[in-house]
Formats: structure tokens, sequence, C-alpha cells
């Protein structure tokens, strides 16, 4: 039997099962802790360092810590809402993500988690890089300028011998994600239209799918990311 | 004491638009019945919007709609500066940059052969390949500047353009010195 363990996360009591990683848990206690890089049921890397809080006073990833009993976890507090906000604002700064014209905007995790901080000019300055865009592939578009490198197609898209779709290029700040053009020919409608929806950018788009949801009845539009969670 | 300038008269208000479509001035005219009242708690200087071109008396909101693409914008926006207690970035291209800011990827030399001498809109009306270069014309700068980069901006508005209902919101709480209402539903960036 799974051994039960409890936990505070901002003074608030809360129950799980032991092992668990500290967002999936938070969750299930009603509590958002803000991810763009994790995939619950995937293993989690830590990439976007957007779910950073305190456990027990020293920042870390909740998506890769499993909670234990009498841990004391900080979540929303004031340092740590603004080091996830720099952690957007970087994100805003280092790409071009122009959201006026983006075919994800409105069902954009970047964009809802950056709403629901109430982000509006980044304290960093604009880098304004020159990235490409590869519209080769059959089903898909891969945006590199919307790419904020948090490898969930890399992680969760597979064809069905399990080879990698995606992939690291490059090093440092030249890094890119590749995508195998051998691979994505063969792809599935249904590989295509899931790997666009993980993307949690504008990144991976589908083909002839863009802005099929008017205004008013995306994701996002009315209620901010993690409200479901919350109780 | 210092809301005693309120008090002795209503607040004025000057507007201007510099690498931007006119939207967020469309938006802001979006308000609908309520820039009635809006003309019973502020006065407006410059503004395309009373068409008065240079700012007359101290102003105490300037609201910036687009953002830096040549000398000109930035000759408005420092003008604006120096004559309004507080800035407003109205809009994305205020705040990023905007749709101006996707030639920022570009040269100048690229964009001008694009607009002058390749673009299917200006074939054969353009023999001699002029590309337009005179003293009178702003320079255009390298990049799109968001506001904040060339000078400092005290409120923001997004979106593009910003919602009537935030524009009000946030006139009215600046104008009347009250919280925003903060509605999630209007807070967007497109």
């Amino acid at each position: 039997m799974n051994e039960l363990v409890n936990f505070t996360i901002d003074k608030k009591e809360c129950m799980s099962t032991k092992g668990k990683y500290l967002v999936d848990a938070a969750a299930e206690n009603g509590i958002y802790i803000p991810t763009l890089c994790n995939i619950t049921g995937i293993q989690p890397r830590g990439a976007c360092r957007l779910c950073t809080v305190k456990v027990n006073g020293k920042l870390t990833t909740a998506c890769t810590t499993p909670v234990y009993n009498n841990m004391e976890v900080e979540n929303e507090s004031p340092e740590l809402q603004d080091l996830r906000k720099s952690i957007i604002e970087l994100m805003f700064a280092d790409g071009n993500h122009y959201c006026p014209y983006c075919e994800k905007s409105g069902d954009c995790e970047l964009q809802a988690i950056a709403y629901r901080y109430r982000v509006t000019v980044p304290r960093f300055p604009y880098s304004f890089p020159k990235r490409e865009i590869e519209a080769g592939h059959p089903l898909l578009a891969k945006d590199h300028n919307r790419c904020i490198l948090c490898k969930r197609c890399i992680k969760a898209v597979k064809d069905d011998d399990g080879r990698s779709i995606f992939a690291f290029a490059r090093r440092s700040h030249k890094l890119t994600i590749s995508v195998d053009t051998r691979l994505s020919h063969v792809m599935s409608p249904e590989k295509a239209a899931y790997a666009a929806e993980i993307c949690p950018v504008g990144a991976i788009l589908l083909k002839g799918a863009a802005f099929k949801k008017p205004i008013g009845e995306r994701k996002y539009d009315k209620k901010p990311i993690g409200t479901e969670l919350e109780m | 004491m210092k809301n005693s300038s309120h008090i002795k008269s209503k607040p004025v208000i000057a507007t201007t638009s510099l690498a931007g479509c006119f939207g967020c001035h469309m938006s802001l005219l979006d308000i609908d019945e309520r820039i009635l009242q809006l003309a019973e708690l502020v006065e407006f200087d410059k503004s395309p919007i009373n068409d008065i071109k240079k700012i007359s008396r101290p102003v105490d909101f300037g609201l910036i709609e687009g953002g830096c693409c040549n000398s000109e914008n930035v000759e408005v926006l420092r003008h604006f500066r120096d004559n309004c207690k507080y800035l407003v970035s109205v809009g994305e291209c205020a705040m990023m940059g905007g749709l101006p800011a996707m030639r920022n990827q570009l040269s100048i030399r690229e964009c001008l052969e694009e607009a002058y001498l390749n673009s299917p809109s200006v074939q054969g009306c353009n023999e001699e390949g002029i590309i337009p270069s005179d003293d009178e014309l702003p320079i255009l700068l390298n990049k799109v500047y968001p506001c904040h980069e060339i000078v400092k901006i005290d409120y923001f508005i997004p979106g593009c353009p910003p919602r009537a209902d935030l524009l009000w919101d946030v006139l009215t709480s600046l104008i009347l010195g009250t919280s925003p209402k903060d509605q999630y539903s209007v807070f967007k960036y497109d």
C-alpha cells in the first residue's frame, strides 16, 4: 500500500502519497504551482525553473522534488512570485513573442502564466533574435522565434518505434530544437496534433488549424491558468 | 498637497501615436458614451482625437501608442516625457515594439528595398529605383524600440488594442487616484 505523507504548502496542511512529485501532490491538494516544461506522467527534467519553490528554506524545483513527511513548502511568497515573474520576463525578452498575431494566443501557457502574474514589460531589454521558421514539414511548422526550449516535445513525442522526432541541437545560447525531417514526413496526424498541443507556446503549430477558436472562447480568455485546480 | 492641483483644475491628458496603427486610439473611443464622463473628468491637450498638434501646458497623463521606429518618434516621446507628470505606454507596440518590430530581424536596407523596389505594389511605378532619402525625412532607427527602453514609463496598459474596459479602468483609477479593478478577462496581450 502506498504510504501517505503530511506536509504543508504556505502553511496549509496537505496530504499525498510518498514519492509523488510536489507539483502533482500540490494539485491533488488544490494548490497550483506554475510550470511550463512538466507533463504529468513523464519523467520531469526541471527545465523551465518556473515551479521553483522553497522546501525547508531551500530553493528547488517542485516538478523534480518528491514529497516526504513534514516537508514545509513555500509557494506563493512575494519573493517566489518575483522570481517566477523574472523567469517569465526572461523568456519574453529572449525570444520573439508577438502575441497579437500568434496562432497560439489565448491557448498559450507562457502567455497565460504571464497574465496570471500580471506581467507587463520585462525588466530585461528585448533581444529580438534572428531565428528561423521551419515550414517544410508536411503537418507541422516549427517556429524557433517562440521556442522556450522546455523539452516537452523531446520527451513526449516519439514515433511508434520509440524514436525521438524532436531533439536538441547545438549548445549554450545557440541551443535549438531540431526536427527529424525523415520522421516528420511519416508522422501521423494524431501525433502531429499532440505535438502542437503539448507545446506550451506557439513554437509547434499544426498546419491548417490556425485561429479556429474566436477570441473569448480560447482556453485562458476568461479564467487564469491554474484556477481549475484551486480550491 | 499632491492632489491640490486636481481640485483647482481638471487633470490634463495628452495622447500620441508613434509607430502604431491608431488602433489603441480607436479602442479609447470604444469606451462609447463614457467618453462624455471622461470629458467631464479631464481636459485634453495634444491628441489626434482633438487634432491639437503641440503640447501647450503641463500635462498630467501622457498616453503613448506605438513604439519608436524613427528619429521623430524618439523626439515626440522625449517631448512627452519632458512635459507629462506620468507617462503611460498603451498597447503592445509601445510596450514591446509590436508588429512594426517584425522588421527587427531584417536590416534597414532589406526593409527599404522590399518597400520601394521589390514588393508587387511598386512594380512598374518606380522604374528609376528611388529609395526616398531627404534631410526632411525622419531617420529610421536600427530597430524598433519599445518606449520604456527610450524614456522612463510609469504605467503600462497591455493589449492589441487594449480592451476599452481596461483603458477606462486604468484611466479612471489614475485620474481619481483609486485602485484599478484589475479584471482578468480584459488583461490581454492580443
